[in-house]
């Protein structure tokens, strides 16, 4: 792939855009600071040389242990020149806020409610910060790497069974 | 503690073996009755639903056990056939169609996702429906075979057949809905 994109994201936002790299097929990569992503995502998707008009996916990931933990990575798809572009941006834990690019595409919505709901990252401005998967009387955020393997929180009371393993128990075992 | 044995009389008198003769008769005919006129709601959640589509459809013919129609309102319906995965979201709409099923009803729990759970051993999947209605018959298998199904319907006529029917069930009703404000 061209380096087209990088080295003009590398120019035209030094303080924003670091540590560029070509990812596996690929695709261009670079980390973007948190605080700049929505000013990265206009110029990409409204400079005439770039017109990355789609965001195919936005997800996020936990490294947990690792400082900052959560990463967000913005895929970013060009329809017309036919490039990729991923962003890769650190969100640490505490801070946890992220700026909404829902305003640039309409798609990344409930890409960011999803993140939202599987893994705690907030995204200001975002019209409608909701869980996206799970119900709203979910307590914590299932894709996170502590999450219990079977921590169960089922919405109606659950009839006391008798467990083929384990014997009868409580139906909140597990 | 009341027991049973304080209702119930030591020596029956004849009467009574007339009615339980009777009552006999009667429920036999009635459990033979209902057993080959199951109409079922089948309540489609995942992949299961196209084996179900197979054994409901021509070839393996549901009918010839008298299964034959889906009543796609629980209120019609007396046979429950949770077909596929049932996560916690789901679970209080499944909990709510079987209550608006009317008695008699049974339930079959089709396939391993609704039977137990399955590989879905994880946050969101509600680990056999049997947490939430209870079930009369479990067919496993990841999707089971048309035979299976056949063999669990069978299952549940022998199941049907050998309880006890009544014509007038004086069972109290349900209250339904929250009880009034006392004033």
């Amino acid at each position: 792939m061209s380096k087209v994109v990088i080295d003009a994201l590398v120019e035209r936002f030094p303080d924003a855009v670091y540590d560029a790299y070509v990812g596996v097929g690929g695709d261009d990569c670079a980390f973007v600071k948190k605080e700049r992503i929505v000013d990265v995502c206009r110029f990409l998707k409204s400079d005439p040389k770039m017109l990355f008009d789609m965001a195919p996916y936005i997800t996020a990931v936990d490294y947990l242990g690792q400082e900052p933990r959560f990463e967000l990575v913005y895929n970013l798809l060009s329809l017309k020149t036919n490039r990729r572009i991923r962003l890769r941006v650190k969100v640490p834990e505490q801070d946890a806020l992220v700026p909404s690019v829902t305003g640039l595409w309409r798609g990344a919505n409930w890409f960011e409610r999803y993140c939202f709901d599987m893994y705690g990252i907030r995204f200001s401005e975002h019209p409608d910060m909701r869980r996206l998967l799970m119900y709203d009387e979910f307590v914590g955020h299932p894709l996170r790497k502590d999450y219990p393997l079977k921590g169960r929180q089922p919405l109606v009371e659950e009839r006391d069974v008798r467990d083929i393993v384990r014997g009868p128990g409580p139906a909140t075992r597990d | 503690m009341a027991s049973e044995l304080d209702t119930l009389p030591v020596i029956t008198t004849r009467r009574d073996e007339a009615q339980g003769f009777l009552q006999g008769l009667v429920s036999k005919s009635l459990g033979w009755a209902r057993k080959y006129s199951l109409f079922q709601y089948p309540f489609v959640t995942a992949c299961c639903g196209m084996e179900y589509m197979t054994v409901a459809a021509a070839r393996y013919d549901l009918d010839r056990f008298g299964a034959a129609l889906p009543r796609f309102s629980p209120r019609q319906a007396d046979l429950l056939i949770v077909v596929g995965t049932v996560n916690c979201k789901q679970a209080p709409i499944l909990r709510r169609v079987y209550e608006q099923i009317a008695d008699p009803k049974w339930v079959i729990a089709f396939g391993v996702c609704a039977s137990s759970g399955g590989f879905y051993d994880n946050y969101a999947t509600v680990q056999g429906i049997d947490r939430i209605v209870p079930v009369d018959v479990y067919i496993p298998g990841c999707p089971p075979r048309p035979e299976q199904v056949l063999d669990g319907i069978m299952l549940l006529q022998r199941k049907i057949q050998g309880q006890e029917h009544k014509l007038i069930d004086r069972k109290p009703l349900p209250v339904v809905g929250h009880e009034p404000t006392s004033r």
